[in-house]
């Protein structure tokens, strides 16, 4: 696409290019899927080989995983609270796992190699499909954790601590999933795109440091999706006195 | 350009079934991560903070077991040393007293053995005094007895 106001001779840059795939009547954007599964295949090949044998004193895999595990584990405990963190805690964590991995993926795997008919692979996380997905999901499972919790008594969370909230609690409830997917898609599209314009115009070393701050970029934002998730979540089940 | 921003085919928020597909693969990731991670993963740290938490437990049991007992034998051995110290004061005592009295008792008899033998000596004195001044009146009556009968 057109998307410079110059044409370079190498190198293209793709945006708003996907690989379609037909499903009955169907479209799904390909080339996230194909990503995507590779994304959780390394999950969970990671995850088989770490938990095969277990013991006592760890070693190996199964250090990472616990280091993981343990991590997750605090980030649900702090944001969510004691009372209902266990509940939560493997959706926090495959949150923060799966925008991880895929982050990371996305920036690390030198996916150009591999060409595709249309399109290019990439993380999943930079295709809005796949950041919605996430966030709508995070709004329904806060909503089910304080219904679940509370029962319709959730709803005094509206009018806390004084009734003039509820049409900024309403409106709330909608821009969490806006800004948690806009959050996430842009950084690491923009991240993707910044990167791809550099290799463009200087493809030697002028791009290192800007991949670097991209590898922390997706980190980061890996961990605000999950923190934001798990806040919300402990919103929604924090009692109110 | 304008395409960047539409929402259909080609755009940048192209939505379409990806979008519910995705969200069915990660609550599938979820449940499958659950069963495969975040269970037998909590299970062995719960299971490893327990052992630490009771080993601990344990630990300190022992360390005031141990603490009780050096406390105890410090008493015994405070008690112990009291007692000795009392035993030889006791015994130096006795030994003192013992000493006095043998002391006291040679005294006496010293005392006693010097006071006969002075009263001896007194008796012997006053006996010889008492014989030297018989000895002298009779010598005196001898004396004037001759004198008188020369006359």
């Amino acid at each position: 696409m057109g998307f410079l106001p110059f044409a370079l001779p190498f190198a293209e840059l793709e945006v708003g290019q996907h690989l379609y795939w037909r499903l009955g009547n169907l479209q799904l954007h390909g080339q996230v899927f194909m990503t995507s599964w590779i994304v959780i295949g390394a999950i969970l090949a990671l995850v088989v080989v770490g938990t095969r044998k277990m013991e006592r004193d760890p070693r190996g895999v199964q250090n990472l995983l616990e280091f993981l595990w343990d991590y997750i584990r605090d980030l649900a405990r702090t944001q969510i609270g004691e009372k209902a963190y266990r509940d939560w805690m493997p959706f926090i964590g495959t949150l923060f796992l799966f925008i991880f991995v895929s982050n990371w993926g996305g920036s690390l795997v030198p996916w150009k190699l591999i060409h595709l008919p249309s399109g290019e692979l990439g993380a999943p996380t930079a295709d809005i499909n796949t950041t919605v997905a996430l966030a709508l999901l995070v709004s329904l499972s806060y909503f089910y954790a304080g219904l679940s919790r509370k029962g319709l008594r959730y709803f005094e969370y509206y009018v806390h601590p004084t009734p003039i909230m509820i049409p900024f609690k309403i409106v709330e409830d909608f821009t969490k999933p806006l800004s948690l997917s806009f959050r996430l898609f842009g950084n690491i599209l923009a991240d993707e795109l910044v990167v791809a314009v550099l290799v463009f115009l200087v493809p030697l070393f002028l791009p290192v440091p800007v991949m670097f701050l991209g590898l922390f970029t997706s980190a980061i934002q890996a961990l605000i999706f999950a923190t934001l998730a798990a806040y919300y979540i402990g919103e929604a089940v924090e009692e109110h006195h | 350009m304008t395409s960047l921003l539409l929402f259909g085919a080609g755009g940048l928020f192209d939505f379409d079934a990806t979008l519910p597909l995705m969200a069915l693969q990660v609550v599938l990731l979820t449940f499958v991560l659950n069963a495969l991670f975040f269970k037998p993963v909590g299970r062995v740290v719960e299971e490893r903070e327990g052992y630490v938490k009771t080993s601990r437990a344990e630990a300190k049991q022992k360390l005031a077991e141990a603490e009780k007992l050096e406390s105890d034998l410090k008493e015994q051995l405070k008690a112990a040393r009291l007692a000795a110290q009392k035993l030889i004061q006791e015994a130096e005592q006795d030994s003192d007293q013992l000493y006095r009295e043998a002391l006291a008792v040679a005294t006496a008899d010293a005392n006693a053995a010097r006071e006969k033998a002075r009263q001896e000596i007194d008796a012997q004195r006053d006996s010889a005094l008492s014989q030297l001044e018989g000895d002298a009146k009779q010598l005196g009556d001898l004396i004037v007895n001759r004198l008188l009968a020369a006359q």
